[in-house]
């Protein structure tokens, strides 16, 4: 990381420890992490179950706090949840009592400085962005998972958040689905320029989306290796190039589980 | 062919009807005690005529909306302060759960003495009828409120009062309208006794009314009220309760 140009990063993570006391005692889930996300950037953050992936995400979004450590949004330090990371969950999280473009208008409508006729704009653009223009009266109930997970995702983009955060967004999705959101999450990343932070524990996905791959190994969450992706956008989930960086992943974080369990 | 649903059970209370009518007619029982259903649709004719039965109904229908309003109108803001304040909850929660196990007649006495026979005595036992279920209702469906969505909307920026009018209360709707239509129940029981069991000179209610046909010996006036009393209950849940419940039910997609 030593030949990151010095650029404000997004988001900067300084030596950040986060513990729960939970029934088992006093348990670590992230140790010491410490990670510059810069402007533009897909980084993905991929770890087997226990690695504390969530935890670091919560983190980010400050809907928890650390222990120790700093996180810096720009130069400002993270605390509480805000419009400027917005987080798209592994359950959709769409409010059901609204429909879908209400739904949208929701992050929207705390967004100080615009007018109504603005920010309807903006979320007729983003359902348009994902392909659910015509879908704004309808009820999340009445969709499907994939089209339920692209609501959550117009809603993130809608308030044009800095950094968007993923909590494995894509898990709870039929194969043929996901890959279709693979396409789109690229398009938008490609032509929004955002900031992603995605957390998930399908290398796969992990490759086919990010820039750079930060792999954590479990008990305590840490930071084991980090890997640059540069294959050329868009990237096919099914391309060999592909699965054989997936395959060095793989093969990464599993010697790295096996020197947890030997020693 | 497929009957439409209506008809069997018509058909079946025409039946229950005519057995009792005939029953009583060909001297079975005694008609002072056993009026027939004829003789409680006479009741029923008459004191609507008269317009007994009208401002009796009135009278009893103003206290329960009252008495239910206040005591919804204070048991949801507790209910989401048991909630929201542990040491609330540990307080009055808990006494609302014992109070609300509390037949609200038992409140009579206390409210008699308190307010003498008056309106805000029935008023008084209306309320502790409903508030106390309505604050269990409200605490238990805000604190079963699914943390993702207030993860969600807090990420979005919702804090304070927004969070609970936009997140919370809306999440929460369907468990306080439950909670609500059995508050409603409990009203309308505690009412009922309320005004049975006691003498309020400010107005003559349903409960004034079957009183005085128990003591008038009149049989058809008491089971007259009572199907009043019954078919209130009804209606209530009918046009009110049962539309809301299922359209909160079907927008949400929870219909089977």
């Amino acid at each position: 990381m030593s030949n990151d140009k010095v650029i404000t990063p997004a988001l900067t993570l300084r030596n950040v420890t986060k513990r729960f006391v939970g029934a088992a005692g006093r348990v670590t889930a992230v140790e010491d992490i410490s990670l510059d996300v810069r402007e533009g950037e897909f980084l993905v953050i991929v770890g087997p179950s226990g690695c504390g992936k969530s935890t670091l995400l919560s983190l980010l979004a400050g809907l928890e706090q650390t222990n120790e450590g700093s996180i810096l949004l720009g130069e400002d330090p993270v605390r509480l949840p805000g419009r400027d990371r917005l987080v798209m969950f592994q359950q959709d999280a769409l409010f059901p009592w609204l429909n879908v473009l209400e739904n949208v208008l929701f992050g929207l409508r705390l967004k100080p400085g615009l007018t109504e006729e603005e920010r309807l704009e903006s979320a007729r653009y983003y359902l348009s962005l994902v392909g659910l223009a015509d879908k704004e009266k309808a009820r999340p109930h009445e969709l499907s998972g994939g089209m339920r997970q692209r609501v959550a995702l117009a809603r993130s983009l809608a308030p044009n958040p800095r950094v968007l955060l993923m909590d494995e967004p894509f898990s709870a999705l039929d194969a043929l689905t996901r890959d279709q959101l693979y396409g789109d999450i690229q398009q938008i990343f490609t032509k929004r320029k955002k900031t992603i932070i995605l957390v998930t524990h399908n290398i796969r996905e992990a490759v086919c989306l990010g820039d750079r791959v930060v792999l954590l190994s479990p008990h305590p969450g840490r930071v084991r290796e980090v890997f640059e992706i540069n294959l050329p956008r868009p990237r096919r989930i099914n391309d060999p190039e592909l699965a054989s960086l997936a395959a060095k992943v793989t093969a990464a974080l599993s010697s790295h589980i096996n020197e947890g369990v030997n020693s | 062919m497929k009957l439409p649903r209506p008809v069997i059970p018509t058909l079946l209370a025409i039946a229950f009807l005519s057995g009792w009518e005939w029953y009583v007619r060909t001297g079975h029982v005694n008609e002072v005690l056993v009026p027939s259903p004829s003789h409680i649709f006479k009741w029923f004719y008459e004191s609507l005529v008269n317009g007994e039965l009208l401002s009796a109904t009135w009278v009893t229908m103003r206290r329960l909306m009252i008495g239910f309003a206040i005591g919804a109108a204070l048991g949801v803001p507790l209910g989401a302060l048991c909630a929201r304040v542990r040491w609330i909850r540990d307080t009055l929660g808990v006494l609302a759960l014992g109070l609300q196990t509390l037949p609200s007649v038992c409140w009579v006495p206390l409210a008699l003495l308190w307010f003498g026979q008056e309106e805000s005595a029935v008023l008084f036992v209306v309320v502790m009828g409903t508030i106390w279920a309505v604050v269990i209702a409200v605490q238990e469906s805000v604190l079963s409120v699914q943390p993702l969505y207030l993860r969600a909307g807090m990420t979005m920026g919702s804090q304070g009062w927004h969070l609970w009018s936009r997140v919370i209360f809306p999440a929460a709707l369907p468990g306080i309208v439950s909670g609500m239509k059995q508050g409603w129940a409990f009203a309308w029981r505690s009412l009922m006794a309320a005004e049975i069991f006691v003498v309020i000179l400010t107005g003559f209610g349903l409960g004034s009314l079957l009183h005085a046909g128990r003591e008038l010996l009149r049989m058809d006036q008491v089971m007259g009220v009572m199907t009043v009393v019954v078919g209130v209950g009804l209606l209530a849940d009918i046009i009110f309760f049962a539309p809301l419940e299922r359209w909160l039910r079907s927008s949400r997609g929870l219909e089977r």
